[in-house]
């Protein structure tokens, strides 16, 4: 870790300094423990405030969103995903870009201090696609159970599932920290905010909790690459990616897909192919 | 999206989808029937409904 930090410092530093770009997008100290922020270093002086540790858990291609100025960002393998994602929906170009990848073994999580779910099931830990490395390539896991909990959830019946979101999301305060921490999420107006028309009310109704959650999720079909921003931003603690989950598992059996791996091909539901699965259709 | 309405508890068949022509008349009949069958199968919908207050 102290070799990446020494790293990212020096590489903001030059990329600052000669100008190549106007910011850094990286993490700095945060104000509570085990958090580190997000930060943009815009002055070759502030690289300082820059750290690297197991508690940058927040997705960085959360704020590259239509920017326009050429921008350095610090990525792990989650994050690097999350970047082709963007550049293949438009969101950012590929050459305003300087990504210092970082290889990455997991984040903690942010109470147990033990290693973060996603994490522990991750297959691509290092950066997908970046301009310069902060350290050696880590070897990736082979091997994990990605999907043992939705597994769990399929063998359920049909009432014991249904009680098992209940029970999931009783404690929701519908703070949009969830939503707000994903970086596919950047529409102007999120469908629960929108008022005219209403398309879902907006308190704790259990039944709008879920609509909200159950359509969070299907935005992400096919673009969540389980980075498990959403998670680690929940201030109750809610497992929320297990939804998204469900939807990345269907993805990865019907379509052969996993998100944000290459800039060369659309994703699946973006597209139409002739041997798309069909049988849920009369 | 059928997948994960059944994945968090609302029943199978609930949910169905059907692509039928304009010129499809009988098509048409024999799915709304096939609907309604189902559908009255698995009676009322007790789940995914918000209760409303009702102000008499
Ligand atoms: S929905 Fe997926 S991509 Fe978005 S923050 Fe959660 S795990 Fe990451
Ligand atoms: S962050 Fe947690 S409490 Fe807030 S809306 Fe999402 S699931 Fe609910």
């Amino acid at each position: 870790m102290d070799a990446y930090i020494t790293k990212i410092k020096a590489i903001s530093e030059r990329l600052l300094k000669d100008g190549t770009v106007e910011a850094v997008i990286g993490f700095r100290e945060g104000t509570l423990p085990t958090m580190s922020e997000p930060c943009f270093i815009k002055r070759s002086d502030d690289v300082k405030d820059l750290v690297w540790n197991a508690n940058c858990r927040i997705n960085l291609a959360n704020y590259l969103t239509n920017r326009k100025e050429k921008i350095a960002i610090v990525a792990k393998g989650c994050d690097s995903r999350n970047i082709v994602n963007h550049i293949i929906e438009n969101k950012i170009k590929r050459d305003q870009l300087f990504i210092i990848g970082v290889p990455c073994k997991g984040m903690n999580d942010k109470d147990t201090g033990a290693l973060q779910d996603n994490c522990a099931t991750c297959t691509h830990r290092n950066p997908v696609i970046y301009d310069e490395l902060a350290g050696d390539l880590v070897e990736e896991q082979t091997g994990v159970d990605k999907y043992a909990d939705v597994k769990k959830v399929e063998a359920m019946t049909t009432d014991e599932k249904w009680a098992f979101f209940n029970n999931l999301y009783a404690s929701c305060t519908r703070c949009y920290a969830c939503r707000n921490a994903c970086p596919l999420c950047y529409c102007p107006t999120c469908f629960v905010d929108e008022s005219k028309p209403q398309w879902v009310g907006k308190g704790e109704d259990p039944i709008d909790v879920r609509t909200y959650h159950f359509l969070r999720a299907y935005h992400c079909a096919g673009r969540c690459t389980d980075c498990g921003s959403c998670e680690a931003a929940c201030p109750q603690n809610i497992k929320v990616r297990q939804l998204t989950k469900k939807l990345e598992k269907d993805c990865a059996e019907l379509f052969g897909w996993e998100a944000g791996l290459t800039l060369d091909k659309r994703p699946p539901l973006d597209t139409f192919s002739i041997d798309d699965p069909n049988d849920f259709i009369k | 999206m059928k997948n994960l309405m059944e994945h968090m508890g609302v029943e199978p068949g609930r949910l169905q989808f059907s692509w039928i022509s304009s010129a499809e008349a009988t098509k048409f009949v024999d799915v709304v029937k096939q609907v309604t069958e189902k559908v009255k199968e698995l009676g009322p919908n007790e789940k995914f409904i918000k209760k409303t207050v009702k102000v008499a």
